[in-house]
């Protein structure tokens, strides 16, 4: 059986695969966001235990392929009797993945607040939380923005591997298409300036962003 | 004809107007001391002579290299006219004797023993010769700013320009460099140099140069100016500085 | 009733694990070396705004920096064909990784060559080095010695993200793990020893390049 497809069936199509991309990648980078900020206080806490499972957790998502990651949430979840879809594992794959990169990109931040901030907040007798609420945050976030916002850039291309364990995504739907219409240098193409779309106003942004650090500074 | 020849010599950055005529004729075995308030156009004006800042008006002939207007070969220019940094900008990935033995191999296509041979004869000459294999950053700035003399001298260059070469040096390492200097002069060098070190300008120079505003305000010998300056911008310099 | 994991079916395949394994080293190798040349290129062509290669390079760089390393492969092995250029799995692979690595090395690159001092400029100049001179003999070795830590990250990068290669049919370590899990249906045991190989491979390369980069970038024993 043959289904015509004409090129505006294929845009749309595709279109509406892009909404799961989308949706994917904010709600990684939410996710991931706030598991981020839990493993950064637990990494740059005194606590010797949480710096080093925090260390570890952020060398192995660092260490190990996207897709490894998505496979082993993928069939490991079910061994604890989770029955997993490919959306969850990858909204939950991805999440981890984020929240690694995020809390080591955070913590470069915060180490760049100098040790005279810390140091003159103790002074004034503020506890840990106190300091990093009051003085330590607030720095540290204004260099945290353009990093973190680049960031989101890898974060939209990492929902592409999710297609491998059968999410239907933006590369999933392509791979389909491509099949179905014998036109894989159109889709994908066209599934390439997809992401382009996605990527490049957040480069761009993240680009903006530090050169008015830079310029502030 | 002297070996340096500047005349009418205009520089402007933008709409600051940084040098505004400057005439000045340096012979053979001279030893100039450029002095004058920072921002006064001193290091513009070196580095001009040597093309690293273009010149707007004007005309510069080194040894019968000219350039006239901005126009002229550069590198010419800059195979008779050495320079010592401020700052050393010694090449952090050679060795003190690759340093030296880098321009005469590149730019003159010396043989490579024959390179070696020169970059051991000059850092003999300033006192390095147990140096030649060691980093920049394994030496101190003193020994450092000695490399960069003998990088600029393997060149074989018919005048040295000096950009306060001793300014970025801890106090104690500042004699030994212009022990160095002293003596080049005592051989017979060109040297231009910019300097605060007003007693080495007065003992080793032959001639003054004051510059004030971009343009040469007083000049002479130096123990006379220094002494008897004829315009109160010098004598006031003079009195902040000594 | 508890799932009982069993790693003894994956360590029958140890020999399937290791070749796949070299194969994602060699897969590295050859998509690393071209790539940083590449990058090399590149960054010489926008540091100098050498035109028009500046501009192709920029969108180059912006094309591929916004895409995902998936697409590009996919693009280069079902859709080239189409343009007449036709390659094997492995043949994709590297292109795909050439050309990823690429990009991203040209900035990085370019960083380096960026942050040179002035005054390693203008002592170059005032001993009469030409441009081209300075370049090789002055600014190319600190500049790649300054950005050596990023470029091997970025490599590291490339090598995990060969792990989709297997969706081409690449006989790369995931392609292996794959392989054995559908024969021994031991899918969680099998990708955690592969994931735990990548990891030790991570480890093992990035320690082999940052001790090549000391001895040969930066060219000092220490
Ligand atoms: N590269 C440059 N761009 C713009 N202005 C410059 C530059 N270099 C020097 N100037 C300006 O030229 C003037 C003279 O500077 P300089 O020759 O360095 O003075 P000196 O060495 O006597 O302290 C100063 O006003 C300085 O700000
Ligand atoms: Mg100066």
């Amino acid at each position: 059986m043959f289904v015509q497809f004409t090129t505006w069936d294929i845009v749309r199509n595709l279109l509406e695969a892009g909404r799961w991309t989308l949706a994917l990648s904010l709600l990684a980078f939410m996710l991931g966001g706030a598991v981020g900020l839990l493993v950064l206080f637990l990494r740059i806490s005194h606590n010797r235990v949480a710096q080093a499972f925090t260390k570890g957790y952020i060398e192995i998502f660092q260490g190990t392929p996207l897709l490894m990651q998505l496979f082993i949430v993928f069939f490991g979840l079910p061994l604890l009797g989770i029955d997993v879809s490919p959306w969850l594992a990858a909204a939950l794959g991805l999440t981890l993945f984020t929240s690694a990169y995020l809390a080591e990109i955070w913590r470069g931040c915060v180490e760049a607040v100098p040790r005279g901030q810390w140091e003159a907040s103790a002074s004034l007798a503020l506890s840990f939380p106190q300091q990093m609420r009051h003085v330590v945050l607030p720095q540290a976030l204004r260099v945290a923005i353009a990093p973190t916002v680049g960031f989101s850039v890898q974060v939209v291309k990492g929902t592409a591997v999710t297609s491998i364990i059968g999410f239907a995504e933006l590369t999933k739907t392509g791979s389909m298409l491509a099949n179905a219409t014998f036109q894989p240098f159109l889709v994908f193409g066209l599934v390439a300036a997809g992401y382009f779309a996605l990527c490049y106003p957040l480069s761009l942004y993240a680009k903006r962003l530090e050169r008015r650090f830079h310029v502030a500074r | 004809m002297s070996l340096v020849n500047i005349a009418g010599l205009h520089k402007h950055f933008g709409t600051n107007h940084v040098l505004k005529g400057i005439d000045l004729a340096v012979e053979e075995g001279d030893v100039i001391a450029l002095i004058g308030r920072s921002g006064s156009g001193k290091s513009t004006l070196l580095r001009t002579i040597n093309g690293l800042e273009s010149i707007d008006k004007g005309e510069l002939v080194v040894d019968g290299t000219a350039v006239h207007d901005g126009k002229g070969d550069l590198r010419a220019l800059r195979q008779k006219v050495g320079m010592v940094f401020q700052q050393f900008n010694l090449f952090p990935h050679l060795t003190a004797g690759q340093n030296v033995m880098l321009a005469p191999t590149v730019v003159k296509k010396t043989a490579k023993r024959e390179a070696e041979d020169i970059a051991k004869e000059v850092l003999l000459k300033v006192g390095l010769s147990d140096k030649f294999d060691s980093y920049p950053d394994q030496l101190s700035g003193g020994q450092q700013q000695r490399v960069a003399i003998a990088r600029a001298l393997a060149m074989r260059p018919k005048v040295l320009l000096c950009d306060e070469i001793t300014s970025a040096l801890d106090p104690e390492l500042v004699n030994e460099v212009l022990a160095v200097v002293q003596q080049l002069a005592a051989e017979g060098m060109t040297l231009i140099m910019v300097t605060h070190e007003m007693r080495f300008a007065r003992d080793v120079g032959n001639k003054l140069i004051f510059i004030h505003h971009g343009r040469i305000h007083e000049s002479g010998d130096p123990k006379t100016i220094l002494t008897n300056p004829e315009t109160p911008e010098l004598a006031n310099f003079t009195r902040a500085v000594m | 009733m508890a799932y009982q994991f069993d790693f003894a079916p994956v360590f029958e395949n140890a020999d399937l694990l290791l070749q796949g394994a070299a194969a994602t080293l060699g897969l590295t190798a050859a998509g690393a070396v071209p790539g940083i040349a590449l990058g090399i290129a590149g960054a010489i062509c926008r540091a100098w705004r050498i035109q028009p290669f500046a501009a192709l390079f920029g969108v180059y760089v912006e094309a591929i920096r916004n895409t995902p390393f998936l697409v590009q492969l996919f693009f280069i092995f079902f859709g080239l064909p189409s343009l007449g250029v036709k390659l094997s799995g492995w043949e994709a692979s590297i292109l795909a990784m050439v050309i990823n690595l690429g990009a991203y090395s040209t900035e990085i690159v370019r960083a380096g060559i960026e942050a040179t001092p002035r005054g390693q400029l203008e002592a170059a100049a005032s001993l009469a080095l030409s441009r081209a001179q300075t370049f090789l003999y002055v600014v190319l070795r600190p500049a790649l010695a300054r950005v050596w830590p990023a470029l091997v990250s970025q490599v590291i990068i490339v090598m995990l993200g060969s792990a989709v290669c297997s969706q081409i049919a690449a006989e790369e370590l995931t392609f292996a793990a794959n392989f054995i899990q559908s024969r021994n249906f031991r899918a969680f045991e099998t990708f955690f020893v592969a994931t735990a190989a990548y990891f030790v491979l991570a480890l093992l390369v990035r320690q082999a390049l940052m001790r090549f980069g000391q001895r040969v970038v930066v060219g000092r024993p220490r």
